[in-house]
């Protein structure tokens, strides 16, 4: 067919930020599905809870004050990442790269406090439905968190190479976007791992 | 501030005609050589191997079929053990509903949506090919473990308790339950890709009121993957963890339940019916489109259809389990939720009806197997209607009345439509017509063999056959009608190797197609048969529903792409106003040794929970190797 040019797109920019670039909209699918992930499980959960006259089945409810602590500090990591996120979108690389340090440095506490979370459950995934449930939620969290902080360090690597330029600081922003999503899932998982068998 | 930077890049703008294709041809085709296959992410070369690679598992799921009709053709036989009967009967399930029918739908969503919305390839092909890899070797693994004799024996929907340890101590279940992991992984990936694509990569000025109706279908199915195989997974991971270490989600000596198995695998198992039917239901949209010659009725309705379709179809599960003891009030509103469900196919049914009514319908073969797919998928949605009360289906549960539903639902709503599909669009792919002659005799074959295999099961589930019964006595009375079945089985088995002898004898000598044989309307009629590596020279604008119809002798185009790098035009959501142009990514080979290091750990963690530990960091260095940059201008920009 015939080609007629009716318009010159020559003068748009190579990349965008959130809505703008694609790899943000990926974000958004990858959330929304492991979201409905996170959904099942906790309707798994709560399926088990209601067939169950006992809860927690034979065991003592986890102990709070892990979970508690990493709410804290999911709670505040929002700061530094909302902070490497706005230096990101700046274009700012020196700020950029103390931000993924630190967020790279938070991923890591907040795994070590995984491990003790682990250990204060006061179940295990084989004693029954509920163990195996509890365990079954906090790994499916526990993945998230390990690939985020993944993903931060390779990201924190790769800013400080040659390869730190411009359509480099929109990966920043999807890797810090992506963060809230880890930070805004706990918050229900927390609640009902550490409160509802205290009902 | 980049436009200064690129000032001297050569653009789309600066050639034209043979010059410009020539230069865009070499830098988005496939490298050659077999280590270039490998790293393929052109959608259009990865399409076409996932359309082969599902249809070569129809034909193995559909070999499984003819073995089970044989045996049931007459009672008492011992053509197949019970055993291998069990298996059979999984791996013909687990094959078409897993490796066959939604992955087909995905492949033709992979080939065709890109061209469709006009763009130069789907958003994230490097994860595409992934895919693919995913869904082959997933496929591969429960074929050769049922070559092993450790094929899945539960049913594909591997109930618990029986998929159990203790009552299945066998390998069997894991191989089933890590095959849905596999084909789970591919489909969500394509999901994803084709929610970008259609939100993001549409030509210029193709608003929402103007994206092909099988692109709005692929759109909402591409969501019904993303919100129901979670729990999928979330069912088959708890499986295979209660099976390997000793979790108790399906114990009931320890609180488990087995209903939890059957609510997690219906959440999901519903929807895929929809996930199943309404790329069929797209296909048929932009068939009858065609060969009516007028635009579909009701353009609105339709999508509204669809995307009401999607929304109910995560509100009936449940009716797979009305025999379970249900409290009376689920199941009143199941049983009404069911029933719902049909207005808005009903309403779709109605609009193609006055296309067809109201257009000058041209009889070629694809348009035979949409008017079969009409006449069979209403057959199966009455039956379907039926066995939404409960007191029926408390009738029917478990016997052949069922199996008669749901294959006129699925073969009538997903298999005429895509057979059509082929005929439809093989001319765009390979750039040959495929034989009138052998369709019509592949059409009447399908249509009057598919109706003597399966109408008979529906008389034979009412006098009572149950399902999943390896023989009967001659004393049923129900060996007449089992033989008539088998006979149509055969006749509809012939209808596919016409089909296959069809495509195998146009590949070579097919009429020559042109670009846009049947005069159609939509964006992948205008480009060349097969489409060149970059789909278009230059990006189209769309400024109708139906651009070619509106014009068929100029395309109006935007100009200003590089034809040094490759590169794609972002529009907005709505309006698909251009806003960005992106990078696409060049050909990897990581795609297939982050496929290969995945592969390891699925496989592996069947033998061995640490398989999770030491299965990581292999799996870790090819997703980085996948993701650093490689140096090239695309990434350094």
């Amino acid at each position: 067919m015939r080609q007629t040019i009716v318009r010159n797109v020559g003068a748009l920019p190579t990349y965008g930020y959130g809505p703008r670039s694609g790899p943000w909209w990926g974000a958004m699918g990858f959330m929304a599905l492991e979201g409905m992930g996170f959904a099942i499980a906790i309707g798994a959960y709560l399926y088990l809870y209601a067939v169950n006259s006992d809860w927690p089945i034979g065991a003592a409810p986890p102990d709070l004050w892990p979970g508690t602590v990493e709410v804290a500090i999911y709670l505040l990591s929002i700061i530094p990442n909302e902070m490497t996120n706005r230096a990101a979108k700046r274009q700012d690389l020196a700020k950029v790269r103390t931000g993924l340090i630190v967020m790279s440095l938070i991923g890591i506490v907040l795994l070590v406090f995984r491990g003790i979370e682990f250990a204060h459950l006061n179940t295990r995934w084989d004693n029954s439905a509920y163990g195996s449930v509890v365990w079954l939620i906090l790994g499916l969290h526990t993945t998230h968190l390990a690939t985020d902080l993944g993903d931060t360090v390779v990201l924190t690597v790769l800013m400080f190479t040659a390869h730190a330029k411009p359509r480099r600081f929109s990966d920043v922003t999807d890797n810090a976007f992506y963060w809230n999503f880890v930070v805004l899932a706990w918050l229900p998982l927390y609640v009902l791992l550490d409160w509802v068998p205290r009902l | 501030m980049t436009v200064l930077a690129d000032e001297r890049e050569l653009r789309d703008d600066a050639l034209n005609g043979l010059e410009l294709a020539t230069r865009l041809e070499r830098l988005w085709r496939t490298p050659s050589g077999l280590l270039g296959a490998l790293m393929s992410v052109d959608h259009k070369v990865i399409g076409r191997r996932y359309i082969v690679t599902a249809f070569a598992f129809l034909l193995l799921g559909g070999a499984l079929a003819i073995l089970m009709r044989i045996q049931l053709a007459g009672p008492e036989q011992t053509f197949l053990s019970p055993d291998k009967y069990n298996q059979i009967f999984t791996m013909h399930g687990s094959t078409m509903m897993f490796l066959f029918a939604v992955p087909v739908m995905e492949a033709f969503a992979v080939y065709l949506v890109p061209l469709m919305v006009g763009t130069r390839n789907i958003a994230f092909p490097r994860l595409n090919a992934f895919s693919y890899w995913m869904f082959l070797f997933g496929g591969c693994f429960l074929w050769i473990s049922f070559l092993l004799n450790v094929g899945p024996d539960v049913g594909w929907f591997a109930y618990v308790p029986l998929s159990s340890l203790q009552y299945t101590p066998t390998k069997r279940p894991d191989v089933w339950a890590q095959m849905i992991t596999f084909t789970e992984v591919a489909a969500l990936a394509v999901s994803v890709e084709i929610v970008v694509t259609v939100f993001k990569l549409r030509a210029p000025g193709m608003t929402l009121d103007r994206i092909p109706l099988f692109v709005w279908a692929m759109l909402v199915t591409s969501f019904l993957v993303m919100f129901a195989m979670p729990s999928i997974m979330v069912a088959s991971t708890s499986l295979i963890l209660d099976r390997l270490v000793n979790t108790r989600f399906y114990d009931p000596s320890s609180g488990g339940h087995p209903l939890l198995w059957q609510h997690l695998f219906w959440f999901f198992g519903h929807p895929e019916v929809y996930i199943i039917f309404i790329p069929g239901t797209g296909m048929v949209s932009m068939i009858l489109g065609t060969f009516a010659r007028r635009p579909v009725i009701g353009y609105p309705v339709v999508i509204l259809s669809l995307i009401a379709t999607g929304f109910l179809s995560f509100g009936l599960w449940v009716h797979h389990m009305f025999v379970t003891g249900l409290p009376q009030l689920g199941a009143g509103l199941f049983t009404a939720s069911s029933m719902l469900i049909a207005v808005p196919s009903g309403l779709q049914i109605f609009c193609w009806l006055a296309t067809l009514w109201d257009g000058r319908p041209v009889y070629r073969t694809p348009l035979l197997f949409v008017i079969g797919f009409i006449v069979v998928f209403v057959l199966g949605g009455l039956s379907g209607v039926m066995v939404a009360s409960v007191p029926i289906d408390t009738q029917v549960h478990d016997t052949y009345f069922v199996v008669a539903h749901f294959h006129y639902v699925l073969i009538g709503g997903a298999v005429f439509p895509l057979i059509g599909a082929v005929y439809y669009w093989f001319p765009k792919i390979t750039g040959r017509m495929l034989s009138e002659t052998l369709g019509r005799w592949n059409f009447w074959l399908a249509l009057i063999g598919f109706n003597v295999a399966f109408f008979p099961m529906h008389i034979l589930g009412l006098i009572g056959m149950p399902r999943r019964v390896y023989t009967y006595t001659a004393d049923m009375d129900w060996a007449h009608l089992n033989l008539v079945s088998s006979g149509g089985a055969v006749v509809f088995a012939i209808s596919f190797a016409i089909l296959l002898a069809n495509v195998i004898y146009s590949l070579r000598r097919g009429a020559l197609a042109g670009d846009n044989p049947w005069d159609a309307s939509t964006l992948e009629w205008a480009t060349s048969s097969p489409p060149p590596p970059q789909n278009f020279d230059r990006i189209p604008v769309v400024k109708h529903r139906d651009p070619l119809w509106f014009d068929n002798e100029s395309l109006p185009v935007v100009a200003g792409l590089s034809i040094e790098r490759r590169e794609v035009l972002l529009t907005s959501l709505a309006e698909a106003e251009p806003q960005t142009r992106e990078a696409s990514p060049e050909p990897s080979v990581w795609p297939l040794i982050t496929a290969i290091a995945t592969t390891i750990f699925f496989v592996g963690s069947i033998f061995t929970p640490w398989a999770v530990l030491w299965g990581t960091p292999p799996m870790a260095v090819a997703l980085i190797g996948w993701f650093w940059p490689s140096g090239s201008r695309e990434d350094e920009e």
